[in-house]
């Protein structure tokens, strides 16, 4: 046993105020490498000790900020350079938005860092073979003695002068402590290549057993698998195999009105203008004609759609031929299609298609303003007041 | 070990106190006087930031006397008696409330009858705001505080002589009763007297952001004293820096939970957008009233903060001391931030401050030190027949 390394002398006492007292005695006389194992915490032994305040919190403040900075650079980063993103209105850097991601970052580096620096500066992680362990000396102490131990590294150590000391303290026990062989293990042992292959072969199968199996079984089924009709699935209930069924000929939609002039080239004659125009039917023939007709006859019908030069050009509709149009024809042309327009009767109504005839005929009137629609225009200006 | 309450001596408090405080209370009020002669909407708009800031003590100290009961506290219990001298404010509101309820008018946009009759919102709310609910819900509310300030001093008092556990109990029972109770009446005063100034906006954390500056106040006030009294020699050698300490870190608490509740409210409008929300801060954002904000948030959080953070600071008497007054005046500037932009008569984003704005603090001061002084005479300056006072004393971290 003597030839190992010698690591230091423990003293065990029976009471909380002997420890102290040992504790203060060892402080005063100047030993600074000592330490204390109590079974609960001891009022006043930092003081006992002679301890300074921890330097852990400076771990935690520094990590923390940094936590803070990063957080609201990596927003910055993403949310104001990187990718610009309007969300809500917001500028691209929306302090605001951005302080309970900060907050949360810090709070999260602060305590990380803080567990992770206690264990390895304040604790030598990974070292886990401190001689103490294992020792009678600490069995004791987290039972019912008071435990003091001094390192002989220690520049006033000396074996006997201690061992006094101790004995006149009141000490009940001295032991001599030894550091334990350091064993090392090689790399490439049996054991530890068949474990690391048990591992594999578990993690493997068990993440493909989960994605490939568990997720897909059903616990119970009754309700999914019942006979019904699904839509666009095939099915054996009817003679030709289709879930989906075709509606009995002939039938058509509530309200439908069946168009009679389909593909006839100018039906226009039979076609009268119904509506009268009012603001609401200007308005829903202005808000029809931005869905369906802007996005190739432009906003104000110009033919000046982003399409130009990607496509056929749509044409105006300011032209001298369109303006003489009868507005029967121009509904012909909605309804029915023209060239390479299709038809449009499926997306709008009757009523809107008409609403958009009165609307083009609105945007046509206003292109081609006369000066007496100008003088019109103040004179109904002026009898409002505006 | 030796019983720390024999040590104790009952000394009076220190004579200039009294004399301080009746000085400041007299010329304060005085001037304050001739302010609501010269200017009366302005005056009583300092009255009310004043009389807020008391009830913020006040209440706040009775509060903190039921937390301690609920809450089983040992470390408190020296400190116990400070926080009930504190209290007894509560009585003297009845007084202080008069002048705020006869000009009623012309603090409250909906108390006038025409106003309400052409605003389909304030009719919507006219159930609830109306002068005489108004008044019935202030005195009722008072009248429950006072209850509860006479049933938890004269139990605290009476064992000081008979030494009975019981009445510990009851208070714990009081306690228990009294707390919900504070969360509500405390949320209707801050409505009553600080949300409806601005009627059609509203914030359901309001209640929330008020009593977080109340408790505040009424640490820092207790830690105030604390520190003062142990410094006159009042406390002999009770006190440990432990019992400071842990005052330090409950300020520190409630500086981040104000910080907290004050970023919670303004992140919801400013992320919702909507106008009837925004109209509140964007008062307050308006000419000189950018800057009082700003203001308010280092006053209110950054610097405290900062002062607190590190343990020593929380020991340290000084330092201490300094984030105590720091902190009172925070409040008083919280305070001043919520009522002041809501003054009619002032010009738009103008921020009042002048000779008006500064004698009225001073009386409150000169009050609270008044009450504080004329209640603690004759009295033990610790609760000594608590059954927990000697674990207080013995109190280590």
């Amino acid at each position: 046993m003597n030839n190992k390394k010698f690591y230091g002398l423990t003293a065990l006492f029976n009471t909380p105020n002997e420890i102290i007292k040992a504790a203060k005695k060892l402080s005063s006389e100047g030993y600074t490498k000592f330490d204390v194992h109590t079974p609960y915490p001891l009022h006043g032994m930092d003081d006992a000790m002679r301890l300074k305040p921890s330097k852990l919190g400076y771990i935690t403040l520094f990590f923390g900020l940094s936590g803070a900075a990063l957080a609201l650079l990596f927003m910055y980063w993403t949310m104001s350079i990187d990718y610009p993103m309007v969300i809500g209105g917001k500028p691209f850097f929306a302090l605001p938005a951005f302080i309970p991601i900060a907050f949360e970052v810090t709070v999260l580096l602060a305590t990380l860092s803080t567990v992770i620096g206690m264990l390895t500066f304040f604790f030598n992680f990974p070292n886990n073979n401190h001689p103490l362990i294992g020792t009678d000396y600490l069995r004791s102490v987290s039972v019912d003695k008071f435990g003091i131990a001094i390192e002989s590294d220690d520049e006033k150590f000396n074996n006997t002068a201690v061992r006094a000391m101790f004995g006149s303290l009141g000490a009940v026990k001295v032991e001599e402590i030894y550091y334990p062989d350091t064993e090392t293990f090689p790399l490439f042992q049996k054991k530890f290549i068949f474990l690391l292959l048990t591992f594999a072969v578990i993690t493997s199968g068990t993440t493909y057993f989960v994605l490939n199996k568990l997720m897909f079984m059903q616990p119970f089924s009754w309700m999914m698998l019942q006979d019904k009709l699904i839509p666009q699935e095939k099915s054996e209930f009817f003679a030709d195999g289709f879930g989906m069924r075709v509606p009995v000929e002939g039938t058509i939609a509530r309200g439908h009105k069946p168009y009679e002039f389909k593909g006839e080239v100018n039906p226009s004659s039979f076609l009268i203008n119904p509506i009268v125009p009012s603001k609401e039917s200007m308005m829903l023939g202005k808000k029809k004609f931005l869905t369906f007709c802007s996005p190739c006859h432009g906003n104000f019908a110009d033919g000046d759609s982003r399409l130009r030069g990607q496509f056929p050009n749509p044409p105006t509709l300011h032209t001298k031929r369109v303006r003489d149009m009868v507005d029967g024809q121009i509904f012909h042309i909605i309804t029915n299609g023209q060239n390479i327009m299709a038809s449009y009767a499926s997306q709008t109504s009757v009523e809107e298609r008409w609403a958009i005839v009165n609307y083009v005929r609105a945007l046509e009137r206003a292109k081609n303003a006369t000066q007496s629609d100008l003088d019109e225009i103040k004179k109904e200006s002026a009898a409002n007041g505006k | 070990m030796a019983s720390k309450v024999l040590e104790y001596q009952k000394k009076s408090l220190p004579q200039s106190m009294n004399k301080l405080g009746w000085i400041l209370l007299v010329v304060g009020a005085i001037a304050g006087a001739a302010a609501f002669y010269l200017d009366t909407t302005r005056a009583l708009y300092n009255y009310l930031i004043v009389y807020m800031f008391i009830m913020s003590i006040a209440v706040g100290s009775l509060f903190l006397i039921a937390l301690e009961y609920v809450a089983g506290a040992d470390w408190s219990v020296p400190l116990r008696r400070l926080v009930e001298f504190f209290a007894a404010l509560i009585p003297v509101m009845f007084i202080l409330v008069i002048p705020l309820l006869l000009n009623i008018h012309t603090l409250f946009h909906w108390s006038h009858a025409e106003a309400v009759s052409t605003d389909a919102i304030l009719q919507g709310k006219s159930a609830y705001l109306n002068s005489t609910f108004f008044i019935i819900r202030v005195f009722g509310i008072l009248i429950v505080w006072t209850l509860f300030y006479l049933l938890f001093t004269r139990n605290s008092m009476k064992q000081d002589i008979t030494k009975d556990q019981k009445l510990t109990k009851h208070n714990i029972l009081f306690s228990a009763i009294f707390i919900p109770v504070f969360a509500i009446t405390i949320t209707i005063s801050s409505i009553d007297w600080m949300m409806s100034l601005e009627p059609h906006w509203f914030s359901t954390i309001f209640g929330v952001y008020y009593f977080s500056g109340t408790f505040l106040a009424a640490l820092a006030a207790l830690t105030l004293a604390v520190i003062f009294l142990n410094e006159k020699g009042v406390f002999g050698k009770l006190l440990i820096p432990d019992h400071l300490y842990s005052l330090g870190a409950l300020q520190f608490v409630f500086i981040n939970f104000w910080g907290y509740i004050a970023f919670s409210q303004y992140l919801l409008i400013w992320y919702a957008d909507l106008p009837e929300e925004t109209v509140w801060f964007l008062h307050r954002w308006e000419g000189g009233w950018v800057i009082v904000s700003i203001l308010l948030i280092f006053v209110h959080f950054v610097v405290p903060y900062a002062v607190l953070l590190s343990q020593p600071a929380k020991m340290d008497p000084k330092r201490l001391k300094f984030a105590s007054i720091w902190i009172l005046f925070a409040h008083l500037l919280d305070l001043y931030w919520l009522i002041m932009p809501n003054m009619s008569s002032g010009k738009e984003g103008s921020v009042p401050f002048g000779w008006i704005e500064l004698v009225f603090p001073v009386a409150l001061v000169g009050l609270i030190i008044v009450v504080f002084t004329m209640r603690a005479k004759n009295k033990n300056i610790i609760p000594i027949g608590d059954p927990k006072i000697e674990r207080g004393l013995d109190f280590h971290l």
